[in-house]
């Protein structure tokens, strides 16, 4: 081992480690930035400075080399990343999300061919590091392809409606687990075989693809938050692989973060992780609502735009209920606009987001923010709550299932037990909806049979800024 | 002796970084879980040091080479992607001082971090 005289403390293994750990510090530092509005741009941008760091403290060390390919990845990837990142509409957040997740995905699984084939198939290396690295292929790999789907659903190069073998489908799934599993095992201990561990890879493509296919696009939160977890746990993998501080530690709190906010979601849908990855539920009429459509002795009242107008001209306080098909409308700007109007008028006007109003977590936010509606007049579901029995009215725009009274009063509900907005405790509501047709679950909503309730029927856009016209000329 | 002692001292770094995720990641309100999945989605990007490590030793044969350009590639779609598109998100969820007349996307270019 020569060391050359080059080889400063700059090339240090010791002083490398310390600008990781360093690297790790301020991804955490960055994170917790993430707790309010006010510090938030910058702990992002704390975070990107720990990547920088990272990525130049690898490029000191000194098996660093084959230059040429490195510039060419990292240009490559520029090239492909900054436009896409520049240019994603807010609504198309979710699908960008997951192809940032998926290729995050496939790096790792990529990474753990290299090694392998590098290593003559993990001979002489030291079998944690084998099956660690193994871990982080199969997981990877599950990752991007599940990532993959996730993200052709999304943009609707897929059906949205689960695609399933049926009952089959679980037992596939196993199946290529076990497949996937068994292949690992069997270079861990030993086997030095590449067409087992390309066989490894494609039953864990496999298994992405079939975990994936069968889950409606309303689960989509949950999907996404459990393969950005998954990516997170391969990256933390291939830390412990490659004996990296930084990709130990980053990978984890990745894991962490997805594996929360899979929980959030989880529970915000009252569904179980389980039941959602065998599949099935999310695309509707799979679940006949156990208290019946058309049971309902009440009547419908329609409203017009002008009487909302009215309404909301002369009440103190308004609450607006946004769902997903307010941004599928395109509603946002419009409902702005209406809000401006209202404040105009001294009315007090604040929204109320459900955890899974929108596409992915806290989706919702992101859409309203675009539309320039102001941090402080967000609010969360808990802090929300209690305000209904205080608000004259309550405008809902496109969300349904998250405000049906049956979650919290019918026991024999699907939807039962799922925490809702309490919107029907406020002392008038107008929903503004296409048609009497039930949301996803494909469960009647007892909201609209209430007297205090009336429905405004259109787009969600054309109603609003119908409203907003009829506002100028109380 | 010396590679089991690697292993642990990674485990504990690794179970030590899971309750701080856990911790850290608790105290972000409902409201920016969009950035921080995107913001958490370019951290895990740091793969990207995996195929930097590994394209850097000798022995890579051509199949290799391809295949970490492309690792190398996606890491970094992952990072610079992931992170300029949390900076864009987080801008409009600034307190803006005053509002502007335009209720359009007033969010400006210079996102730059790095």
């Amino acid at each position: 081992m020569s060391v050359p005289l080059a080889s400063t403390f700059l090339q240090d293994p010791n002083f490398l480690d310390v600008l990781y750990i360093i690297a790790f510090g301020l991804f955490i530092q960055g994170l917790r930035g993430l707790s309010g509005p006010t510090t938030a741009v910058r702990g992002n941008r704390i975070a990107a400075v720990g990547m920088t760091i990272a990525v130049i403290a690898t490029l000191l060390n000194r098996n660093e080399g084959n230059w040429g390919l490195i510039v060419l990845g990292i240009a490559l990837g520029t090239a492909v990343g900054v436009p896409a990142a520049r240019q994603v509409k807010m609504t198309a957040m979710p699908q960008m999300v997951a192809l940032f997740n998926g290729v995050g995905g496939g790096a790792v699984f990529l990474i753990s061919w290299a090694e392998f084939r590098l290593s003559g198939g993990f001979s002489h290396t030291p079998t944690y590091v084998t099956v660690f690295s193994l871990f982080a292929a199969i997981v990877g790999s599950v990752s991007f392809w599940g990532s993959n789907i996730a993200f052709g659903k999304l943009q609707e190069v897929i059906p949205g409606r689960p695609i399933s073998l049926g009952s089959a489908q679980q037992i596939v799934n196993l199946l290529l687990l076990i497949l996937a599993v068994a292949a690992g095992i069997d270079i861990a201990a030993g086997d030095h075989s590449e067409g087992i561990f390309i066989g490894m890879l494609v039953a864990a493509a496999l298994l992405g693809n079939a975990v994936v296919l069968p889950i409606g696009g309303a689960d989509m939160p949950v999907v996404i938050s459990l393969l950005n977890a998954f990516t997170g746990l391969s990256a933390a993998a291939t830390g412990i692989a490659l004996n990296n501080p930084a990709l130990i530690v980053a990978g984890m709190i990745v894991g962490a973060s997805g594996s929360i906010l899979t929980n959030l979601m989880a529970k915000a849908m009252n569904r179980s992780i389980p039941a959602i990855v065998a599949g099935g539920f999310g695309g509707g009429g799979a679940i006949e609502g156990a208290s019946g459509a058309g049971e309902h002795a009440g009547t419908v009242r329609s409203t017009t735009a002008a009487d909302a107008a009215i309404q909301l001209a002369y009440a103190n306080r308004v609450v607006i209920v946004p769902g997903y098909g307010m941004a599928v409308a395109q509603a946002q700007h419009a409902v702005r606009e209406l809000t401006k109007e209202l404040e105009k008028r001294q009315v007090e006007v604040s929204y109320a987001i459900h955890p899974v109003a929108g596409r992915m977590p806290g989706h919702m936010n992101v859409l309203l923010a675009e539309a320039d509606v102001p941090y402080d007049q967000l609010k969360e579901m808990e802090e929300a709550n209690p305000e209904f029995q205080r608000t004259d009215v309550s405008l809902v725009i496109g969300a349904n299932d998250v405000t049906n009274p049956a979650a919290k009063n019918t026991p024999s509900s699907p939807i039962y037990g799922m925490p809702i907005l309490e919107v029907s405790d406020s002392h008038s509501v107008i929903v503004i909806k296409r048609s009497m047709n039930p949301g996803f679950a494909g469960i009647e909503n007892e909201l609209y049979y209430d007297p205090k309730t009336e429905m405004l029927f259109g787009d969600a856009k054309a109603a609003v800024t119908d409203i907003t016209a009829e506002l100028g000329q109380i | 002796m010396i590679l089991a002692s690697t292993l642990t001292t990674n485990l504990a770094i690794l179970v030590l970084a899971g309750f701080i995720g856990f911790v850290v990641i608790s105290k972000v309100p409902n409201t920016l879980h969009t950035p921080l999945m995107s913001g958490t989605n370019a951290i895990h990007g740091i793969v990207l040091l995996g195929g930097l490590l590994i394209v850097g030793l000798s022995g890579n044969g051509t199949f290799n080479k391809i295949i970490l350009v492309i690792a190398i590639a996606f890491g970094t779609i992952n990072v610079i992607g992931g992170f300029l598109v949390t900076d864009r998100m987080l801008e409009m969820f600034k307190v803006k001082p005053k509002p502007p007349a335009g209720g359009d996307s007033a969010h400006d270019g210079d996102e730059e971090a790095r």
